[in-house]
């Protein structure tokens, strides 16, 4: 009896080692452990015969059933460990993927360029100090040119010139009735910036069209000076396109500043070396105008002119937008071609 | 403005080359357009004497010229008719270059060698405007002898370069040659040497010729005339029509040339008649009578009104003044005797008229910018001495000057301490005097003050800021030194609406969508083409009295015709998607016609096509709306709105009041944009959003207890929205909903027609506890049983 069990034993043993060994999933290794030392298993059905053995063989039976019993065990739990590793690698194998394929399903949202370049320089002058304020597209003739001190013959109240509304209303040729706005309602001292809408009546072409974009700047304070103006705008520019600019005040004229000024700055393609885009000059012409504000203006608006004295300057956004990102034809920045604003 | 150097040299002794010259005279406010030389574009071109002409044997239509060069003589194959034995020419030799950058080489005209070629003024770089018509087509002839082989550059004076100038409006002094020498001598430091005006024979008397001259228009401040007898009309010297090219005016005879050429020298346009054709030997300026006629210089009849002042003699109106002369009284080849006008003008008078009858001439823009009275006599006179000079006729003696309401001379009180506070300088009164002076402005110090004589030339200067000015741009505005800005610190802001509107753009460009930016105007057909019925308050929009067209002529009201043009631009030039929204104002009318400055309103529009749906746009405007702080929005159909399908368009509520509209468009307007795919577009007023918009965030603390779900799904009619139905259940279970979300809609297969099936998942949770089955199933059962009282709802099994 004794001796046919252990030869049960070893069989079990053997064929036990031998199929773990030929095991090929887990399922079929849980099998195989059910199979052998399950409640029902293999191992179980031959210690159901250890009652009838002699006192004397049992413990000998139990201790090599209980070494069967561990060594299965053992084989078991590593061959799960090797299977689980294999079926991971296999899984992992299952899941290479090509990185090389875009799916392009987000989508991003662009800024316009030229609003959000306007909205840059906003945010460059309020950290010096300026406060942004707004005005409306369509003006009095009055803000527009009257309390700016243009001739009442001057060629830019023309009809070739400017768009009317009637006599009286027009929409606005520049942001400076802003200026005017500003100083009568908030008085002096005053560090304005305002930017927006302005109109002209010039047809589309590759630099020029009807309806274009300015900000205007406006200090008033006691002792201003032109120096003074010169040292804003220098510190503007240099922020604006690199510190290395470098910048040219032009004596110029306009009929609400007095000394004015227009100012250049180094050519953004050769940085002032002189290219084929400045003609050779090294300057990128006309970027600002500017000056001191005319005692006329100033009177209107009820600021004493003997007090108080201030600057004012005036750009082309559209210009700036273009110089800055090398665009080259006006009508891009109105045509709003979806291929365009995705550049941004 | 084009000022040779050549020419500027007769006045101030220019010692520096033209690019030192143009950067010194823009930097102190001359503004230089270009520099254009015509020595640089031509190379190998010399003096040539045409010694004999001979026929070619084998055409017909040219000719062989033996010119002597000085140390050779070449034969030269032209086909130039206009040239004779004798004559002095430019040759190009070989190896030459043309103005046009044609290089010369020799050249095998049907069996004869020419080695080199006859040129024209074209050839050397001349622009056609300017050349005088005989010689379009013709070889130059020097009217003198040159030394034989001398470079043409040298011969014609052509060393010297041209300046282009931009002259700012304030300065039409500066539109003269002599203008121009006085800003180059202040900016060089150098001496001015204006014209010594001198005539040496004078004979007769005006008198003989012009009985008087009358101004009867308070619109003629100065009127100086001047006769001269014996007038031979023929081509000026080439001094001077080489002076007038150079400067941009076409020679046209030596009367005409003098009168240009002292145009160009002072500014000051003269007018020269036919002295026997004056009728009654009477000059009459006046204002024109309404609907007068006259034939002008170019042949065309001009019907005048009041507004217009004409020069007339007795009987007839013989020039329109300042703009052109008439065609009766101008000099021709016939005319003996010649009235030379310098006449001074109202500048606004002139620039209306020349604008009436688009006549922009040299001499009508100098009128229009205002010209010193002074002038008129130095001019006339000045012309006088030229046409005694080079021969044209001679000078009578006399003249007639009317010359009232003479300008008293304006003396300006300039303070030093003033004039550096401006400049943000310090200089002295002395330094400041010197560059007063230099520009002819007579200064003097008295008592700490200083005291300018305002120039007659200068009518710009007026004030102190202007001398300022002055001092300022002959200081040099590089050479001030920057200085920081002092006083009070201040903070920078941005207005609130701007910062709400930096952030709704933010959260758009988040979403994915573009922004965009269009032009205020619009065409008024766009409210046909979007569908606006005649009725809908939008067409009360403003127009503008002088647009560029229809299609930029009135002030939108609404930015959706803008955004359709873009969106069908972009889906014609084949763009897949677009996804766009703009902020922009709108224009409303206080009252039409317009009285009072309109209301100017902010407006989100949004527009949309290609793989997305109403409710993807639905989406993006309560998302925005939602982190702008706004919930609680309303969608109410719409079956009745311009503009959109009938069936897809909702119109957006906010506490009861419109905020905009949602839909797509209707398939009409569509079609009337080009555009094939579905198109969703949106608005909503901003200027409501910005007033409802709160920027402060608070944060609420997370679920510490479990959520429970339960679905439900419905059987309900087709047309009940669920808007509706979530209305509803929100209405129940207090505060215990976190949440309703629609899974599904359904119609079709199993569902009766006319009917739909919706499901939902409802999330409940306490803040403070864990809840029970038994009360989330009363509240469930309490909703299931509203809706089917309200709506007729069954649950669907």
């Amino acid at each position: 009896m004794k001796d046919k069990m252990i030869e049960s034993l070893d069989e079990i043993k053997s064929t036990g080692l031998k199929d773990i060994e030929g095991v090929k999933t887990l399922d079929e290794l849980e099998k195989l452990r059910v199979k052998f030392l399950g409640k029902k298993g293999k191992l179980t059905a031959v210690l159901r015969d250890m009652g009838k053995l002699s006192g004397e063989d049992r413990p000998v039976i139990g201790q090599t059933a209980n070494e069967i019993r561990n060594s299965l065990e053992m084989e078991i739990n590593s061959a799960k460990d090797s299977l689980g590793q294999k079926m991971k690698e296999m899984k992992m194998k299952e899941e290479d993927i090509d990185v090389t394929i875009s799916k392009e399903e987000l989508i991003l949202g662009h800024r316009h360029p030229l609003l959000h370049t306007l909205e840059e320089l906003e945010d460059l002058f309020i950290s010096m100090g300026f406060s942004v304020v707004v005005g409306p597209e369509i003006e009095t003739v009055e803000n527009n040119f009257d309390a700016l001190n243009s001739p009442e013959n001057h060629p830019s109240r023309d009809l070739s010139d400017t768009f009317y509304i009637n006599d009286d209303i027009l929409l606005r040729t520049h942001t400076s009735p802003v200026q005017i706005r500003a100083m009568k309602e908030l008085g002096a001292p005053l560090r304005i910036v305002s930017a927006g809408r302005t109109f002209r009546f010039d047809d589309v072409d590759d630099t020029h069209s009807p309806m274009f974009h300015q900000l205007e700047g406006l200090v008033v304070d006691e002792n201003i000076s032109m120096a003074n103006l010169i040292h804003t705008l220098d510190i503007f520019i240099k922020e604006l396109f690199g510190s290395d600019m470098k910048t040219r005040y032009r004596p110029h004229h306009f009929p609400f500043t007095e000394p004015s000024a227009e100012v250049d700055v180094s050519c953004l393609s050769c940085r002032g070396k002189g290219c084929e885009l400045c003609n050779g000059t090294g300057w990128s012409m006309e970027l600002l105008g500017c000056g001191v504000v005319h005692p006329k203006v100033l009177e209107h608006c009820g600021i004493d002119s003997e007090k108080y004295s201030g600057f004012a300057f005036g750009m082309g956004i559209d210009r700036i937008t273009m110089v800055k990102y090398g665009i080259d034809n006006i009508r891009l920045l109105f045509e709003n071609d979806n291929r365009f604003l995705n550049q941004f | 403005m084009l000022l040779p150097i050549n020419w500027l040299k007769d006045y101030v002794d220019i010692k520096v080359d033209s690019k030192t010259l143009s950067d010194k005279l823009t930097m102190s406010g001359s503004h230089v357009e270009s520099i254009i030389s015509l020595k640089d574009n031509i190379k190998n071109i010399v003096v040539g004497k045409i010694e004999s002409i001979q026929a070619h044997k084998n055409a017909d239509k040219l000719i062989i010229c033996k010119v002597n060069i000085g140390e050779e003589i070449l034969d030269i194959v032209t086909a130039a008719r206009n040239v004779n034995e004798g004559d002095y020419i430019p040759l190009a030799l070989v190896g030459a270059k043309l103005a046009d950058g044609t290089i010369i080489e020799k050249t095998d005209f049907r069996g004869v060698d020419s080695f080199g070629m006859l040129c024209s003024l074209s050839e050397l770089g001349y622009s056609d405007n300017v050349i005088p018509k005989e010689m379009r087509d013709g070889i130059y002839i020097l009217d003198r002898e040159h030394p034989l082989g001398e470079d043409i550059v040298k011969a014609m004076e052509l060393e010297e370069d041209i300046i282009e100038f931009e002259i700012t409006p304030n300065r039409p002094d500066c539109l003269s040659i002599i203008g121009m020498a006085r800003e180059a001598a202040a900016t060089l430091d150098l001496d001015l040497k204006e014209p010594n005006i001198k005539i040496e024979n004078e004979l007769e008397d005006i008198s003989k010729y012009i009985k008087s001259i009358e101004i009867e228009t308070p619109n003629c401040n100065r009127y100086y005339g001047r006769t001269i007898k014996d007038v031979k009309i023929g081509p000026s010297p080439q001094w001077m029509q080489n002076k007038l090219m150079e400067a941009g005016m076409r020679p046209i005879s030596n009367i005409v040339d003098v009168t240009n050429y002292v145009m160009l020298e002072y500014g000051q346009p003269l007018h020269a008649f036919d002295a026997d054709k004056l009728e009654g030997q009477k000059i009459i300026v006046r204002q024109a009578k309404d609907g007068e006629t006259i034939k002008t210089l170019d042949d065309v009849d001009r019907k005048l009104s009041s507004d217009d002042i004409v020069i007339a003699d007795e009987k007839y109106s013989i020039g329109i003044a300042g703009v052109m002369g008439g065609f009766e009284t101008e000099v021709s080849p016939a005319t003996k005797n010649v009235l030379l006008e310098g006449a001074n003008f109202d500048d606004k008078s002139i620039r209306l008229t020349s604008k009436k009858f688009n006549l922009r001439s040299e001499a009508s823009s100098r009128f229009e910018k205002g010209i010193d009275p002074k002038l008129s006599q130095i001019a006339v006179d000045r012309a006088c001495q030229l046409i005694e000079e080079i021969g044209a006729g001679r000078v009578v003696k006399g003249n007639i000057d009317v010359y009232e309401n003479v300008k008293i001379e304006n003396i300006i009180r300039l303070r030093p301490e003033r004039a550096n506070k401006i400049l943000g300088i310090e200089i002295s009164k002395d330094e400041m005097i010197k560059y007063l002076d230099n520009l002819g402005i007579k200064s003097e110090i008295k008592d700490e003050f200083i005291y300018s004589i305002v120039p007659s030339f200068r009518l710009d200067l007026e004030l102190e800021v202007d001398l300022i000015e002055e001092i300022g741009r002959m200081y040099g505005f590089h050479n001030i030194k920057s200085k920081p800005l002092v006083g009070v610190l201040t903070r920078g802001e941005k207005p609130y609406e701007k910062q709400i509107e930096d952030k709704a753009k933010r959260i758009l460009q988040g979403l994915g969508l573009n922004e965009v930016m269009t032009y205020s105007f619009i065409s008024p057909r766009a409210y046909d083409r979007i569908k606006i019925s005649e009725d809908n308050k939008l067409r009360n929009y403003i127009k503008l009295i002088n647009p560029l067209g229809e299609d930029y002529s009135v002030m939108r009201t609404t930015l959706i015709p803008n955004m359709l043009d873009l969106l069908s631009r972009n889906y014609n030039r084949g763009v897949k998607q677009c996804l766009f929204y703009e902020i922009g104002n709108i224009f409303t009318p206080k009252e039409l016609p317009v009285k009072r400055l309109p209301d100017e309103d902010k407006v989100i529009s949004f527009g949309v096509y290609g793989e997305k749906d109403f409710y993807y746009l639905k989406e993006v405007i309560d998302k925005t709306l939602n982190k702008l702080g706004i919930i609680d929005l309303e969608y109410i159909k719409d079956k009745e709105l311009d503009t959109f399908h009938p069936g897809r368009t909702a119109r957006i509520m906010l506490k009861g009041e419109e905020l905009g509209v949602l839909g797509e468009i209707h398939p009409d307007v569509s079609e009337n944009y080009e555009i094939k795919d579905k198109v969703y577009i949106g608005w909503l007023d901003f200027e409501k959003i910005i007033e409802e918009t709160s920027l402060d965030i608070k944060f609420k603390s997370l679920p510490k207890y479990p959520s429970m779900n339960r679905d439900i799904a419905l059987i309900l009619d087709r047309e009940i929205p669920v808007g509706d139905i979530e209305k509803l259940i929100k209405k129940h279970g207090e505060e215990l909903i976190e949440k309703i979300e629609l899974f599904d809609v359904y119609t079709g297969d199993q569902i009766p027609e006319d009917m739909k099936s919706v499901a939902y998942s409802i999330t409940y949770r306490s803040a403070d506890r864990t809840l029970i089955d038994e009360e989330v199933n009363t509240i469930q059962k309490s909703i299931v049983d509203d809706l089917k009282e309200a709506y007729g709802a069954e649950l669907r099994s």
